[in-house]
């Protein structure tokens, strides 16, 4: 039998992230599906009202939270000892979170003072067997792994866009304040506020319906002499513009930036997916440009339908990976793929 | 500004070559890879860019020294430091030991923890603790917070991409969170933990000079290197596979391009 903790932070109005609502509709799930297993919602921020609402029904016997202004900001402390006081307050075997950055942090502290054990960006529970069963990814998502674990309690961040969100419910949960008094070595780090692109620029959006994915094929140099780098650089931002698409790149494009070469402005590492960059989810997936076999191509290992333009046709890239490969010159297509999408 | 410099402790092993093809061994107990000793090893990317950093930062604040703290069959970090001790000066404190994904955080933490307890004059009032904010190997990203936590370091970052000494010492971060943002934060100075993404700095070029002076301590930091038995621990894996799904890819061409743009439109609207 496991007491679940159901543990997330707040937004700054109080309310729960998507993925912290899929983490909750997982804990339901497995809570539900386990004989006299329990579930506690213990929440850390400093407004928590809007989650009280978003998190009910859910079926927890108790509500815990850690609020304030000193629990408002993102910062490992501050996390890790409201986080540790909430487990402390519930005895809790099983801590079910959002992969959160926030959580990412911390929560491995946290593990660390209970000795407890801690596993992050897990894909997928299972307890059918009797046994919880999580799995997570290896080496850069190469190879999957199920593993269970003996140590209690045992912390999981679960990935986002893996588990169907909680959709809500009545009545609203009642929280139970727990107290934590930090002291002055909690809070040497200030959090100063945010720096991100104009709106405008931002090209990095973890909820688009797509990912289009630039490849360096696109600052090589082309038969169309027309085709440089300046026209690839607008017809991208063009595309990500239409098509509200995020924007991933390979790593050979994101180095040729880094290295003050004329490619891409707005490409940065934060860009990257791949091996040294991300694995974001998204429902379709359009690469553009790239090559390379196996390790470059994990990038796109959780894009659900993936098409390839390039004008390899056998390019690595997309043969066995993805659905649709275009043989033809990106530059062309992208151009008249913008139109159609201006037009609507 | 700081007057003492920075200790500045780096925590990082090696991995397969990224570009090797990896498959799982079937066997009892912990997992490996199929011929995992014969594979080319690399310095664990995140954890090269924070070592790169740490180096930046010391040559930027007098007196700042660098250590390199590592854990690895010494076999292969023999081999990897041929290169890597010609990137950057640092002292290595060499663990001997698996550097597999498979093996436990817990127990990789306090094999690292403890090691950096035993750097002779080590002054944890002014460490810095780095290392990559995820391995390529067991890729959780938890390993450096429980070092942290095992040196009683409250202060921890995580995707750092930027550090820089202001002029009081304190720190300001700038951390990768969600949405391509970055956090920044102000820490008021050392000790602290910065688990690095990739930073602002491309990989140094390879200098002999600095090699020649690293090799003088590399080569007894490998022979003393200390054994360090590190193991699943209390994680039993059930499984683990390469993912199956493989694609029937249809290729397209000779195609014009406006029926190509004409059928993505479409696929994008759907």
């Amino acid at each position: 039998m496991e007491n679940i903790l159901f543990l997330a932070h707040t937004e700054s109005d109080g309310s729960l992230s998507k993925a912290a609502l899929e983490a909750l509709g997982a804990a339901v799930e497995l809570c539900s599906g386990q004989k006299n297993a329990t579930l506690t919602v213990g929440l850390i921020g400093e407004q928590i009202d809007a989650a009280l609402t978003a998190a009910g029904g859910c079926g927890a016997a108790r509500c815990l939270a850690v609020c304030g202004e000193d629990f408002g900001v993102s910062r490992y402390a501050s996390d890790a000892a409201a986080a540790e006081a909430l487990l402390g307050a519930c005895k809790a075997s099983l801590v079910l979170a959002p992969a959160s950055s926030r959580f990412c942090r911390a929560l491995p502290g946290l593990a660390q003072r209970v000795s407890g054990r801690i596993d992050t960006q897990v894909s997928a529970l299972d307890s059918s067997s009797g046994e919880l069963r999580v799995q997570r990814w290896f080496y850069r998502q190469r190879m999957v792994a199920t593993l269970s674990q003996s140590q209690r309690p045992w912390i999981l961040l679960l990935s986002s866009g893996a588990f169907s969100p909680w959709q809500g419910g009545s009545p609203a949960l009642k929280a139970e304040q727990i107290s934590v008094e930090l002291p002055d070595t909690c809070k040497r780090t200030k959090v100063e506020g945010f720096q991100a692109p104009p709106a405008d620029a931002q090209t990095i959006r973890p909820d688009a319906k797509i990912l289009f994915v630039a490849g360096a094929g696109w600052t090589k140099k082309q038969a169309a002499p027309e085709n440089d780098a300046k026209k690839a650089e607008t017809l991208i931002r063009g595309f990500i513009s239409s098509a509200k698409a995020s924007l991933g790149s390979s790593k050979s494009l994101v180095d040729l930036s880094a290295q003050g070469q004329e490619v891409l402005s707005f490409m940065s590492h934060l860009n990257q997916v791949g091996q040294t960059g991300s694995t974001p989810r998204h429902p379709k997936g359009l690469s553009t440009c790239c090559h390379g076999e196996e390790p470059h191509v994990v990038g796109w290992r959780f894009i659900s339908e993936r098409r390839a333009i390039n004008l390899d046709a056998g390019c690595g890239w997309a043969h066995g990976k993805a659905d649709v490969l275009y043989v033809a010159d990106a530059f062309e297509v992208m151009e008249k793929l913008n139109e159609l999408l201006a037009k609507g | 500004m700081t007057t003492n410099g920075f200790q500045i402790v780096v925590c990082a092993s090696l991995v397969p070559d990224p570009l090797q093809t990896l498959e799982p061994a079937s066997g009892q107990g912990t997992p490996t890879l199929k011929n995992e000793a014969m594979l080319p090893a690399v310095l664990d990317p995140w954890a090269a860019h924070s070592l790169y950093e740490a180096a930046h930062l010391a040559k930027n604040v007098p007196g700042s020294k660098v250590y390199l703290v590592s854990l690895a069959p010494k076999a292969k970090l023999q081999q990897l430091m041929m290169t890597v001790a010609q990137k950057v000066p640092f002292e290595l404190v060499a663990l001997d030991g698996s550097a597999s994904g498979f093996t436990d955080a817990f127990e990789v933490a306090a094999a690292l923890a403890s090691a950096i307890e035993k750097i002779p004059g080590l002054d944890r009032s002014r460490l810095l603790l780095f290392g990559g904010c995820s391995s390529a190997s067991r890729d959780a990203g938890v390993t450096m917070q429980l070092v942290g936590e095992r040196l009683g370091i409250l202060d921890q970052f995580l995707a750092v991409d930027e550090l820089k000494v202001q002029s009081d010492g304190s720190l300001r971060i700038l951390e990768r969170i969600e949405g391509g943002r970055y956090q920044v934060s102000v820490c008021s100075g050392a000790p602290a933990m910065l688990a690095w993404a990739t930073g602002n700095l491309p990989e140094p070029a390879n200098s002999p000079q600095v090699g020649m002076q690293n090799m003088r301590v590399v080569m007894p930091a490998l022979q003393k290197a200390a054994s360090v038995s590190v193991g699943a621990g209390s994680i039993n894996y059930v499984n683990v596979e390469l993912p199956k799904q493989v694609r029937s890819t249809k290729v397209v061409k000779d195609v014009s391009a406006a029926e190509i743009a004409q059928e993505l439109f479409e696929w994008i609207s759907n």
